[in-house]
């Protein structure tokens, strides 16, 4: 994993970075539908990456591609520079990125650690293990325990069912399903919309924790206060384009809010993709 | 600003752990258990004959072929989904099977209908996730299908197995006093193999993904389709395994036999206490629910009971267990 490059907010705006993650001229089309319209995009080493945008403006088609989860019709994909292409989610996993859903993507009745394992378990060595697909629940637990504690994630036992736990307990067991496993980039699609004031607050917690550790996030929300809470850059999406990319310390929410709606023009820095 | 206050904050936030109503229903098999024991106790009270160690080993003996077809059926419930044919694919069998050993040996006999009932579970399990309809429906018309084929296949007539390696699954040895037969060990077999793949694999924990939430299984990398597939196509071979056993217990294959199987495996499943949502339950379940019923028969056989109020007795227990389990579900959501 990358070491820690926290606090490069200002250094990052004055010197060139290769973006973590970029994206160049991406069309999607369903039919006579137009999801991504030509969209740019870019993520910086450990920053958050607000992505916002009115309901239909293409942001999740985009996030999406970033995901794996589509492939788009045109455009490129880069990691660290380098074209690289997703044909599944697999693929984008396979490549260290991770992505947490809104909907809590997470079995109510499984336990924490096999939630966190599910699709990579680990199985015993020898001839348990490979003979007779015995899976080593000691090592999946303690891991699991491991990263819930780094993230400091308060729950008593690893062995309980994802279903006993509330609604910020379990995107936190989300939260670090991706971050035991996303080594590169993690995509946090609306993380926040299931769950109430509180349990925004961890979550909103954990992702300054992620950036913390020098693992940036894509975080896609319509929560203005927590995206100025957080975010280092603002990545504003309208009709299926990034329409600018502003820093929350220049702009007030209403600002950004007219931007995403069409009502003012964005600067032609801002337009270019801000830095 | 980060850290400190998440920690205390999720830490605040599970309730003390408290005995509570939802609390006894999530352990999903003291439920049954409680009610097989209580079922025995009242049964050796009203009776003499109940506790007598040969009529224990008649109960056992009665239930291994629905016992053993149960598993199939929790395996298909666990995926959401439900197998109306099962009985049926283990009727055409022995059916097949007697047929194919007259004609060419045991040996062949056996080979032809694991294969057959495997592909017979292949072209439910394709149905389901090629054209993705429901499986109620998949395996209504595979029912249907296969009872008809049955009758065709035997001609109307009943084929009466000889002695030998189809039969052997009714043979009879003794521990200490008890009396078993090899049947009774091939149920327990096929119940330890279930419950190692379902809670000691990647491939039992899939499954329970799949039924238990799709979407989020699929997001999470998992081949939903091929899980369904093995499900399936295991419940097919499973079949198989009932069909021997039903010719060691009756060495007669009759294409009227066990026209009840596909309700009683739901019913065994069901009472076993796992959830026909799917996701949740477990076969150590299922074989508690697959005694209860037996248990239940014998004892009011027993007890001199009309067979008819057996059967209103057990449709009461079914729709008590799955009354529980819903209470369970919106306690949980």
């Amino acid at each position: 994993m990358t070491e820690t490059i926290s606090g490069t907010g200002t250094s990052a705006a004055t010197r060139p970075v290769v973006p973590v993650l970029e994206a160049h001229g991406l069309v999607k089309r369903y039919g006579n539908v137009t999801a991504i319209n030509g969209a740019d995009f870019e993520l910086h080493p450990a920053e958050v990456l607000a992505v916002i945008g009115d309901n239909g403006a293409g942001k999740s088609s985009l996030i999406k591609v970033l995901a794996g989860a589509v492939v788009p019709d045109s455009g490129e994909l880069r990691m660290d520079g380098q074209p690289v292409s997703f044909r599944t989610t697999r693929d984008a996993r396979a490549h260290g990125i991770e992505t947490v859903y809104q909907d809590l993507a997470v079995i109510p009745a499984l336990d924490i650690a096999s939630n966190v394992y599910l699709g990579r378990e680990i199985r015993r060595k020898g001839f348990m293990g490979s003979v007779l697909r015995r899976l080593d629940m000691p090592a999946m637990r303690k891991d699991s325990a491991d990263h819930l504690a780094d993230l400091r994630i308060g729950i008593k036992s690893v062995s309980q069912a994802v279903e006993t736990l509330s609604g910020g307990q379990r995107q936190g067991v989300a939260v670090v399903r991706s971050a035991t496993f996303g080594r590169r980039v993690i995509i946090m699609d609306e993380p926040t919309a299931a769950l109430g004031v509180r349990e925004s607050g961890q979550v909103v917690d954990l992702i300054k924790q992620l950036r913390d550790r020098g693992l940036p996030v894509v975080l896609i929300s319509h929560d203005m206060p927590h995206v100025f809470e957080v975010a280092d850059r603002i990545h504003v999406h309208r009709l299926g384009q990034r329409a600018a990319v502003v820093r929350p310390s220049e702009r007030t929410m209403s600002e950004v809010v007219a931007l995403m709606t069409g009502a003012t023009e964005p600067t032609e820095r801002e337009r270019a993709g801000g830095s | 600003m980060t850290g400190t206050p998440t920690a205390q904050r999720m830490a605040e936030a599970p309730p003390a752990r408290r005995v509570t109503l939802a609390g006894v229903l999530r352990q999903p098999l003291l439920g049954p258990l409680a009610a097989l024991i209580i079922a025995i106790v009242v049964f050796s009270i009203i009776t003499d004959s109940f506790l007598r160690p040969q009529n224990l080993s008649l109960i056992l003996q009665q239930s291994v072929v629905i016992g053993i077809l149960a598993v199939g059926q929790t395996l298909i419930i666990l995926t959401g989904g439900i197998d109306l044919s099962i009985g049926a694919v283990a009727v055409l069998g022995t059916i097949v099977m007697a047929r194919t050993n007259d004609a060419s040996g045991s040996f062949l006999a056996l080979l032809v209908v694991l294969v057959l009932c495997a592909l017979i579970g292949a072209v439910n399990g394709g149905l389901v996730t090629s054209l993705r309809l429901p499986p109620f429906i998949v395996t209504l018309g595979t029912f249907t299908i296969l009872y008809a084929t049955t009758q065709l296949v035997a001609g109307s007539a009943t084929y009466q197995v000889p002695d030998g390696p189809l039969t052997v699954l009714g043979e009879t040895f003794r521990i200490g006093g008890f009396v078993t037969t090899y049947g009774v060990v091939a149920m327990v077999l096929v119940y330890a193999v279930a419950w190692y793949a379902l809670s000691q694999t990647a491939g039992g924990k899939h499954v329970y993904a799949v039924g238990g939430s799709p979407e989020a299984a699929r997001l999470s990398g998992i081949r939903s389709n091929r899980v369904l597939m093995s499900v399936y196509v295991l419940t097919g071979v499973i079949a198989a395994i009932a069909a021997w056993a039903a010719l060691g217990r009756i060495p007669n294959a009759d294409p009227n036999a066990y026209q009840n199987a596909n309700l009683e495996t739901i019913t065994a499943v069901v009472i076993g206490g796992t959830s026909l949502f799917g996701g949740r339950g477990s076969v150590l379940g299922t074989l508690v629910g697959t005694l209860i019923v037996g248990v239940l028969r014998n004892g009011l056989t027993q007890a001199g009971v009309d067979n008819l109020y057996q059967n209103i007795a057990t449709g009461v227990l079914v729709i008590a267990a799955v009354a529980l389990d819903q209470l369970a579900r919106r306690r949980n959501r």
